[in-house]
């Protein structure tokens, strides 16, 4: 297959052109109609729905798709509503585009939940106007049909009729009014709570090009961009004549950015840091031209982390019980800990660690003075549409982002710096460039998981309870304010509200290393940690840990009443109880073996 | 100078490829065969695993100037018209989940039931330990092998890498 050949297929994949009934929903959450005449430009299709009249039934995933199956779950949440047979179902990524899709991105596990009423209302929608469309055909009351497996059927009669067949007609309805929407109940699912295979499967199997890696445009050069080992150093000089002359080599010019340490932003972010670009006609040729590249760096602004230095500060800083600042207390933690029977003390630390998600990162740019079109991979597309345009100084509608799978993301593609590199790149050259960053490149200016330092001690009253539980948090901090990202203590840990004598503080120590989500940030450390130590205070206690948690969760709450967010203790004690019931805890093992338990409480969801 | 290679039973001429190129960049950016996939380029993660003759191998560690007169099978090869048992096992167990490790997990599976049609869960293991996955989908990889493992030994018309084509006239 060719480059055009490969790119004309992923347009093909994401763009399909299609006729019939085609639905979008609003930012608003308002369902409208959009037009998609046969010779329609591709990119100005914006269906989450269109039903061909060949009966394939094509959905519109609007959230990117890195790994976590969101091109599968939320399409099959509209087939739900809509009862297509998922068979007839072919799914694509929709366009990236704010002002029909609402926020799209891939992050805090949100997805699902976030879209969940909307893609309802959608797939209703449509169902409903395809009744409306049979009943008028079969000259029957809507109230005597059904739907199922993409057809409309007349239960008196047994008539039935397609939903390719009745697209056209239901495109010419006006739209029904919200409120008459009848969403079904869960008893009433055909497809949700099912196993339904990962919609890309068969493609991923045969190797068939999906990902922000794969793609490439006509007329396309390669790039890397090398960046100071030592972060945020800048380069002074560089053999760009050396590396100009390097076999496949076709530019080498220094990008002169922002100097000095970053930090993890999002929605505001454009940062290109400084570095040398290496353009060649493929992305070997610029790698082996790195290898030749000689770069005389300035570090005056480059962060001077030692990893082993801040591990030993936060050492240091641990053996006070209370940090510099006070988060939050309440009764008298000083007290309880003298008179609890039982007490307990231990520090639990963790180091960067990189996302290491399997595809290196890259990004297709093809800038030129009136327009630039961008292929990539990120968790947060809506922040580069928001973005891209200032940064290029062209107006929005000049500016297409195109959703590419990735492969993996971790928390990694919610910052884009890899897509502005390559978009200043592409500029500069005026040809279509993919940047293509090695793994060393990834492992080096990675938004690593920030390191966190727990110093937790608690004590047990002659009771067997919890009465005293006192967290001092270490985290890193760039500019002695604040922590970093993913280092911040955030209030309503477990089990900070279930305790009379609490007292958690937090130490800054400076760490200029930039940080970022890295799956459920804080969480990922502290879920271990609490449990870890919660379990060893009871065992000192002399406890059961079932009891002694079911006991510490105490009376049934829910702590911020209809907020998912928020510890509901009566769920809690249930999947405990739950767990421990499917592996007979308590039962005898033979020596040297022995059942453990966790619970913990994050993005909604209780787990044991 | 020449250089041919054979490629999914089909000879390409690579002469206006530098030799020392990893068949890994050769097949992505100039073959169009993006399947292989590019995870660490120094052998550590088994994305870019195709078929050297019949053994794995890894692509960023295979120069192009080296493989003359050598055939190299690639994920894009391995199921013609129909899926390769392998394949068709991985798309049963719904084995993916980014999926960018997939195509080098099922050049590497696919050639240890070539060679094994029965591994034990020893021989699976050694035989997919240079692939790694950073889902974790390891445990469905070992399952979607032992189906497919079933289906060869069922008699299923299991895929054989085609002899290499002998060229009629190579020049030097």
């Amino acid at each position: 297959m060719s480059a055009s050949e490969i790119c004309a297929t992923l347009k093909r994949r994401q763009f399909l052109q299609a006729s019939g009934l085609s639905l979008a929903l609003t930012a608003g959450g308002r369902v409208v109609k959009v037009m998609a005449a046969s010779d329609a430009e591709p990119s100005t299709l914006s269906a989450y729905i269109s039903i061909g009249q060949g009966g394939v039934i094509t959905i519109g995933a609007p959230n990117p798709e890195v790994g976590q199956g969101v091109n599968t779950s939320l399409p099959m949440i509209i087939a739900e509503e809509l009862d297509a047979a998922w068979s007839d179902v072919k799914v694509v990524s929709a366009p990236v585009d704010a002002s029909r899709f609402g926020a799209q991105f891939a992050g805090g596990s949100l997805s699902v939940p976030m879209r969940w009423d909307e893609l309802r209302r959608v797939g209703a929608t449509a169902r409903a106007m395809l009744l409306h469309s049979a009943s008028k055909k079969l000259g029957v009351p809507v109230a005597e049909l059904s739907t199922q497996d993409s057809r409309v059927t007349h239960n008196v009669s047994g008539r039935s009729l397609t939903y390719a067949e009745l697209a056209l007609g239901a495109s010419e309805l006006p739209l029904p009014d919200t409120d008459d929407l009848v969403l079904k109940r869960a008893g009433q699912y055909r497809l949700l709570g099912k196993r339904i295979t990962n919609a890309s499967a068969p493609a991923i199997a045969k190797g068939e090009p999906l990902f922000g890696i794969d793609v490439q445009v006509p007329g396309m050069v390669h790039a890397c961009f090398v960046k100071c080992p030592q972060i945020g150093g800048a380069p002074v000089a560089a053999n760009l004549e050396e590396i100009k002359s390097q076999r496949g080599v076709l530019d080498a010019f220094i990008i002169e950015g922002e100097a000095g340490p970053y930090t993890f932003d999002i929605r505001n972010s454009t940062r290109v840091s400084p570095g040398v670009a290496i353009v060649a006609r493929d992305t070997w040729s610029a790698l082996r031209a790195r290898k030749a590249l000689k770069v005389e760096w300035d570090t005056s602004l480059a962060s001077n982390d030692d990893s082993e230095q801040i591990a030993a500060a936060a050492r240091a800083a641990a053996k006070r019980a209370k940090g510099t600042e006070i988060v939050r207390s309440s009764g008298d933690v000083t007290a309880a800990m003298v008179e609890a029977g039982t007490t307990a003390n231990a520090y639990y630390s963790a180091d960067f660690i990189s996302h290491a998600q399997l595809e290196p990162q890259s990004c297709v740019a093809s800038v030129t003075d009136q327009s630039a079109e961008v292929w990539t991979s990120s968790q947060t597309p809506s922040a580069v549409e928001q973005l891209l345009p200032a940064f290029l100084s062209l107006p929005p509608q000049a500016v297409t982002i195109h959703s590419v799978r990735g492969g993996g993301g971790f928390g990694r593609r919610l910052s884009n710096e890899y897509i502005f590199e390559a978009a200043r790149i592409s500029k500069r050259i005026g040809k279509p460039v993919k940047l293509q960053w090695s793994r060393e490149d990834d492992m080096a200016f990675d938004y690593f998981r920030s390191p966190l330092y727990l110093n937790m001690e608690g004590g047990v009253s002659q009771q067997g309870r919890l009465v005293a539980w006192q967290h001092h948090v270490i985290s890193g901090s760039a500019d002695g304010q604040k922590a970093n990202y993913g280092a911040n203590y955030r209030g309503q840990n477990f089990p900070d509200d279930l305790v009379p004598n609490v007292e958690i503080s937090q130490t800054l120590i400076t760490s200029k290393t930039p940080t970022g989500a890295w799956r459920a940030p804080f969480s990922n450390v502290y879920a271990f940690a609490e449990q870890s130590f919660l379990c060893e205070l009871a065992a000192a206690a002399g406890r059961d840990y079932r009891d002694f948690l079911i006991e510490l969760l105490g009376d049934d709450r829910w702590f911020k009443e209809g907020d998912r967010n928020a510890l509901n203790t009566a769920r809690a004690k249930a999947v405990i109880s739950a767990a421990c019931e499917s592996a007979n805890w308590g039962r005898d093992l033979p020596p040297g073996r022995g059942l453990g338990l966790a619970f913990f409480f994050s993005h909604a969801g209780h787990v044991a | 100078m020449t250089l041919n290679l054979t490629i999914n039973s089909e000879v390409h001429d690579l002469s206006h490829i530098d030799p020392d190129m990893p068949l890994l960049w050769a097949l992505r950016d100039h073959l169009g065969l993006v399947g292989t996939k590019y995870g660490c380029g120094i052998a550590q993660c088994g994305a870019c695993t195709v078929w050297l003759d019949d053994e794995p191998a890894r692509a960023c560690q295979l120069l192009v100037g080296q493989l003359e007169g050598r055939s190299i099978t690639t994920v894009e090869g391995l199921g013609a018209d129909t899926l390769h048992p392998v394949q068709q096992a991985w798309v049963d167990h719904d084995v993916a989940q980014c999926g960018y490790c997939q195509a080098g997990q099922i050049m590497s599976a696919a050639a240890l039931l070539a060679r094994n049609p029965s591994p034990s869960d020893e021989d699976i293991d050694a035989a997919m330990a240079g692939n790694i996955c950073r889902c974790g989908t390891y445990v469905r990889i070992r399952k979607a092998i032992r189906a497919a493992s079933e289906t060869v030994g069922a008699g299923v018309a299991f895929y054989e890498p085609a002899e290499a084509p002998v060229l009629e006239e190579v020049s030097s």
